[in-house]
């Protein structure tokens, strides 16, 4: 229980005139403001003034009450004593021999059943979360792209190897998958002669084109920035930077496996087609990725 | 009736009302002790009710919110009041959101003011927790409110990314595919857990829709039942307070429940919901429009998160790669030492240190109702300075290209300049923060006042300076 302590601290009338005054202009603004914004509401919706208004409806009565308790009120400071927090010995020792009556922990054998069959229940519960997605089986290690799948830009357009110009990169997807989250490409076109590419990769480039996964291999952000005087490709998110020329290779940053490279061919018709799926699996890594390798 | 009369005939009536009440629940014993429950005062024992107030504002303009948001991933043309977006495509939910601020009246200001409140909510957690723990309120009897808060702080950090990512913005969505990516990361279990979440390979139609679950059932359920827990505790436990005249270990000294602080905190609640008023008003937050719609192959840069994410990018950005395999079945992606083992041991850390300190550094085992000052245990200013100079790097970091561009340097230069700072600066502020306690310790304030006792510079009437002698 608590007593008030410091009672031959006076009340201290100025300073509760004071306060009571405080407390009345405060509560005067927010009635004004609360009334304002029920009229500006009809009137308007400028966001500013609401807010200002709704601000000085909720401060005014904030104000106000706190210059009552503390001007108005002057309540001297209560002394109030801690109880003990742990119980008695006496009560320790009843619980203790309530938590065993009428011997239930000696039934060993019972105990061992309940937790059993408590567990698999907590087992067979579970079942039902497998049902929230497909089981990834191939799908991370495939992507829309197949042996001549046209390239196609954001819009839907078909590429012919002469719109590709050499300051840009242009975003492809498989002709019928565009914005397909995994099969999203860069197409950009470099000096054929500069290319250090691996020999089994020779004839993935179409005059100097070449193409990358957008996916990056660190957190899977869009690697969107190209930087065309280092033949760079660096991702925004985390400023992993990939060598354009040597097969998508990390120069910098926290991705450690190459960008996966798209072979590309041209088509009978002149346009832009890919040879096949990517050289790996996109995006990035995961503690299996390397399973089919 | 004359008015004295019926005024004289109200107060009886509601004093009627009260026996009714107390004849049935025995209200007016436990109203006694509750409105006699007394707060002790100090400005920083207010950090943890501004917490608890934004929770409150963000729960009210919260269900206002969800009356006009769809959580609704399928594709529209936009054709609304919004005209630079008109004739895009976006999704049900961020259509939503645009209807909701610009054609709701008031929508956008009570969206501006969740997003304020989120943001405010996080600080005054981090700030209240700062205050329990330089000092040393974590001590015996407490330790159970101090795991209880640390899970409200881990809980509020997620309530804050799944709410902002609900506009399926630009911005917000490549977040989101980052999430998606840190848990595919995880060793065995990542590509299973990463589909059954999100529903399957990214990106997928289910991701708002659970999104919204989590963000309006979930997690707000269990922070409400957590809340529960820490004000009960506190209860029971009754709150610490610094030493002061008329204070023992045994007592508490203070303003009483009623009528004192329960107009004080009324007050403060209503302060705390008017500045978040004004500021969703007044400055502008999220402005989802500006972003666009998210697209899986589109991304903006610079990209910053809200505040309180901005340590786990940091980690992102700053952690070298290290990736590697065990044969062809096993290999440690890149991503998962910064964005699963680095907050993993953060905040396995912050569980554990009221027990460490126990065991290893106070031997301190006796109950604590008076608090220390944070210089009182130098080792424990020291870790506390060198933890939060960590966290203030990291989320530095997850600027490093702002802050690239600020300083005219690279990328490159910036990012190795903050690995270093991430692990030299909280050594050499840690250690600095203990030697600096140690000295308030032995010599008080006056540490900051001159290195020679006794000695006193004076500005004399020429305007030059004086030493005058011993004080």
């Amino acid at each position: 229980m608590s007593d008030a302590i410091g009672q031959e601290q006076r009340y201290d009338n100025e300073r509760g005139a004071r306060g009571q005054r405080l407390v009345l202009v405060s509560f005067a603004i927010s009635m004004l403001a609360s009334a304002g914004l029920i009229v500006f509401y009809v009137f308007s919706g400028w966001t500013q003034v609401e807010g200002v208004l709704l601000g000085l409806a909720l401060g005014g009565l904030g104000i106000g009450m706190i210059a009552w308790s503390t001007d108005v009120l002057q309540i001297p400071d209560h002394v109030e004593d801690r109880a003990e927090l742990r119980s008695s010995e006496e009560a320790r020792a009843t619980a203790e021999s309530l938590l065993d009556s009428p011997g239930i922990t000696r039934r060993t054998m019972l105990l061992r059943l309940l937790g059993g069959a408590g567990g698999l229940l907590a087992a067979a519960l579970v079942v039902p979360a497998l049902s929230l997605g497909p089981h990834p089986g191939q799908s991370l290690f495939r992507t829309k792209w197949r042996r001549g799948s046209r390239v196609v830009d954001a819009d839907g357009n078909l590429l012919r190897p002469d719109y590709i110009g050499i300051k840009s990169i242009t975003t492809i997807f498989p002709e019928g998958h565009v914005g397909s989250g995994d099969s999203q490409a860069v197409l950009m076109r470099v000096d054929p002669e500069s290319l250090q590419l691996p020999p089994d990769r020779k004839n993935w480039t179409v005059e100097g084109i070449i193409a990358y996964s957008k996916v990056c291999t660190h957190a899977g952000c869009p690697v969107n920035l190209y930087r065309s005087q280092a033949r760079e490709l660096l991702c925004p998110c985390h400023q992993s930077t990939f060598n354009v020329l040597d097969g998508g290779q990390v120069v910098f940053g926290p991705a450690k496996r190459p960008l996966p490279q798209l072979p590309l061919m041209v088509d009978d018709e002149g346009y832009l087609a890919a040879r096949g799926d990517f050289s790996g699996p996109i995006g990035p890594s995961f503690w299996d990725i390397h399973k089919n390798d | 009736m004359k008015t004295e009369e019926r005024k004289l005939d109200l107060i009886a009536k509601s004093k009627r009302q009260r026996e009714w009440l107390d004849e049935r629940l025995g209200s007016a014993s436990w109203a006694v002790k509750g409105m006699r429950y007394v707060f002790p005062d100090h400005w920083s024992f207010l950090l943890g009710e501004v917490a608890l107030f934004c929770f409150v504002i963000l729960v009210a303009t919260g269900i206002y919110l969800t009356l006009f948001f769809r959580p609704d991933s399928t594709e529209v043309i936009y054709h609304g009041s919004y005209a630079p977006l008109d004739g895009q495509e976006m999704s049900a939910a961020y259509k939503s959101v645009l209807d909701l601020s610009f054609n709701v009246r008031m929508g956008l200001l009570f969206r501006q003011m969740h997003h304020w409140a989120a943001n405010i909510f996080v600080t005054s957690i981090i700030l209240h927790q700062m205050r329990v723990f330089f000092t040393g309120a974590f001590r015996r009897p407490r330790e159970l409110n101090w795991i209880i808060g640390v899970t409200l702080l881990i809980l509020a950090i997620g309530l804050g990314f799944t709410g902002y990512s609900l506009p399926d913005d630009l911005l917000s969505g490549t977040g989101l595919r980052i999430a998606y990516s840190v848990v595919l990361g995880i060793p065995f279990i990542g590509p299973w857990l990463a589909y059954l979440l999100f529903g399957g390979e990214w990106p997928t139609p289910a991701t708002i829709s659970r999104l919204f679950v989590f963000h309006v059932m979930l997690l707000p359920a269990l922070i409400i039942a957590l809340i529960g827990a820490h004000l009960l505790l506190i209860m029971r436990q009754h709150h610490a307070d610094f030493p002061g005249p008329g204070k023992t270990e045994r007592n508490v000294v203070g303003q009483p429940a009623w009528p004192s602080q329960a107009l004080k905190s009324t007050g403060l609640m209503l302060i705390v919901f008017a500045v978040i008023a004004i500021l969703g008003g007044l400055v502008q937050i999220n402005p989802v429009w500006a972003y666009g719609p998210y697209r899986a192959w589109v991304v903006s840069a610079p990209a910053q998160p809200d505040w309180y994410v901005g340590w786990l990018e940091g980690s992102l950005r700053l952690f070298p790669a290290v990736e590697f395999s065990i044969t062809k079945w096993f290999t440690w992606p890149t991503i998962f030492a910064p964005s699963v083992l680095v907050p993993g041991l953060v905040f396995l850390v912050m569980y554990m240190y009221p027990f460490i300190e126990k065991r290893f550094l106070t031997h301190d085992y006796a109950e604590h109702n008076l608090l220390d000052y944070p210089y009182s245990v130098p080792a424990r200013a020291g870790i506390g300075m060198a933890g939060f100079t960590f966290g203030f790097v990291l989320t530095i970091a997850g600027g490093n290209d702002v802050l690239a561009q600020v300083f005219n340097i690279s990328i490159y230069e910036m990012t190795w300049i903050l690995r270093v700072a991430a692990i030299v600066g909280p050594i050499v502020v840690g250690y600095a923060a203990a030697k600096l306690a140690e000295a308030l310790q032995r010599e008080g304030l006056g540490v900051f006042r001159s290195h020679q006792p006794g000695l006193q510079l004076r500005r004399n009437a020429e305007g030059g300076f004086e030493e005058v002698g011993e004080h």
